[in-house]
């Protein structure tokens, strides 16, 4: 394999293969060259993220329903519909197409899945105790991540509290 | 208050008068929401768009937190008067093409405009000039809060609010900062900039938002992630994180370049304010390119005698349709350019 960019020899770290008009045409290139022919390269994905992209790209009953297409109940948009305009028609699409959407939600959401954010007040006060909790374990890993024991020892408690109220 | 009245004077967010002004022309946070019991605007009727359009205008109007409240009907609106609004950063340019039941509530120091019917039922933005995305983000939730009040927005317990497209679900917030960056354009920095911004999951954009090109080095960054973080999280990363990176790499690149090249940026800068000054005729290109030199200029106190906010007003009332509605009618490219040709000139030869 060549090692030196094509372009402006500097070294080549990105190589790709294409097929045009049937003839295999090599490339070599190094990272500023590959951005300039607008070859996109996501830099430093950690091996985790490209692993859980392959499994949920591969995983049956995840993105592409191979099932039946079918319609929500409250709206009547399918899935395919909303996979085309990339629109959804209704609030109840989240509910009933949960199984395709939660996927390519987290893909964007680079791995969340979960609201730890405002609640409007007619959500009721236990989904604001739920957040809350996430939020604060979301804390206590950073804490226990940064040595500062005392900082988690409070936030366990504040846990602990919330969780027995 | 009336659109025409707009153009006599730059919006209170756009004096660039404000934290760090010199690199950070604006902040702009949005929250999108739609009502919990109507579906999604693509599966509205026209009849269910009007009276949705009704019903949070109604609700917009009542607002007792925002000064100075009037509302522009979009689809009875101009094609002129559209242009103004999107050139003002009030509304998108998807709304300007709109040819539905749609609208815009605008304070009447445009900090505050409300979109009704765009792509979702609401999108509220609070623009502030400089970097104050804290403040912006208390007034929106403020706006949110009052409205919450008597409105039921569509909300699940696991993904936070819900939008027409899933790419907003959760805080439904966009944080924005619009940076000026021409000395990182200058010395060819500016790709690399890009890509660090990237890595950091930012969203950059030309001045205009959503599908536009970076032009006279003016750039958006916003956060791409709406999921699980809060509201105050992500304008935090922004704010004492991100951001700081970017003016910091522009004031060194500006730095450099003073050091290195003096003689070639001062004769840039003073060559741009000299063909401003005397053009007859100008393109809003060029002049979008000139007014982003002289503002450098001005940050580096090159040129003493000019003000930034006469520049920052310039870039604003140069462009196409606030020339015509200055004018009072339509006007073909060759008159706009000798009428911005002539404003410039007179603005920055008084100033």
């Amino acid at each position: 394999m060549k090692s030196k960019c094509e372009k402006c020899g500097m070294p080549a770290t990105v190589h790709l293969t294409e097929i045009d008009g049937g003839q295999k045409v090599e490339k070599h290139l190094c990272q500023d060259c590959a951005a300039e022919e607008g070859i996109a390269i996501k830099a430093n994905v950690p091996i985790s993220q490209l692993l859980e992209d392959f499994i949920l790209q591969a995983a049956p009953g995840s993105g592409e329903p191979d099932v039946e297409d079918e319609a929500c109940p409250v709206c009547g948009i399918s899935f395919s519909e909303y996979r085309q305009q990339g629109i959804l028609g209704c609030p109840h699409d989240y509910d009933a197409f949960g199984q395709q959407l939660m996927p390519m939600i987290q893909r964007a959401q680079q791995g969340a899945s979960q609201h730890v954010g405002k609640v409007p007040r007619r959500a009721g006060l236990d989904q604001k105790r739920q957040n809350q909790i996430l939020r604060l374990r979301a804390e206590l890993k950073g804490a226990v991540a940064a040595e500062d024991y005392e900082k988690a020892a409070e936030l366990r408690d504040e846990i602990k509290a919330l969780e027995t109220q | 208050m009336k659109l025409g009245d707009l153009t006599r004077h730059a919006g209170e967010w756009l004096r660039g008068v404000g934290p760090e002004q010199e690199v950070v022309i604006s902040s702009r946070v949005r929250l999108a929401r739609n009502l919990a019991d109507r579906p999604f605007l693509s599966r509205c009727s026209t009849s269910q768009l009007e009276q949705l359009q009704q019903t949070l205008r109604d609700r917009i109007l009542k607002l007792d937190v925002v000064d100075e409240l009037f509302y522009v009907d979009i689809e009875a609106a101009s094609s002129l008067d559209r242009a103004l609004l999107v050139e003002r950063h009030l509304i998108s340019r998807q709304l300007a093409e709109a040819e539905h039941p749609c609208g815009v509530a605008i304070s009447g120091n445009e900090k505050v405009a409300i979109m009704v019917n765009e792509e979702d039922h609401l999108r509220m933005q609070v623009l502030r000039s400089g970097l104050q995305l804290h403040d912006a983000i208390q007034e929106i939730n403020r706006i949110d809060d009052a409205l919450e009040q008597d409105l039921d927005f569509a909300y699940h317990c696991q993904l936070g609010y819900l939008t027409a497209c899933p790419t907003n679900v959760g805080t439904g917030l966009r944080v924005s900062v619009m940076l000026h960056l021409p000395a990182l354009k200058m010395t060819g920095e500016i790709d690399k900039a890009f890509r660090a911004a990237r890595d950091m999951g930012l969203t950059i954009r030309g001045l205009y938002g959503e599908g536009t090109e970076a032009t006279g080095d003016f750039f958006q960054l916003s956060n791409q992630t709406t999921l699980g973080k809060t509201e105050q999280q992500i304008s935090e990363d922004f704010v004492d994180e991100l951001i700081p990176r970017f003016i910091d790499y522009e004031h060194k690149a500006r730095r450099a370049l003073v050091e290195s090249r003096s003689i070639a940026i001062d004769d840039k800068v003073s060559r741009a304010l000299a063909l401003l000054r005397s053009a007859k005729l100008i393109s809003s290109q060029e002049t979008l390119y000139l007014l982003s030199l002289t503002r450098m200029g001005v940050n580096l106190g090159r040129l003493p005698e000019i003000d930034l906010k006469t520049i920052n007003e310039l870039f604003l009332l140069t462009q196409p349709a606030h020339l015509q509605k200055i004018q009072g009618h339509k006007m073909d490219g060759r008159e706009r350019a000798e009428l911005r040709a002539r404003i410039v000139r007179t603005r920055l030869s008084a100033n």
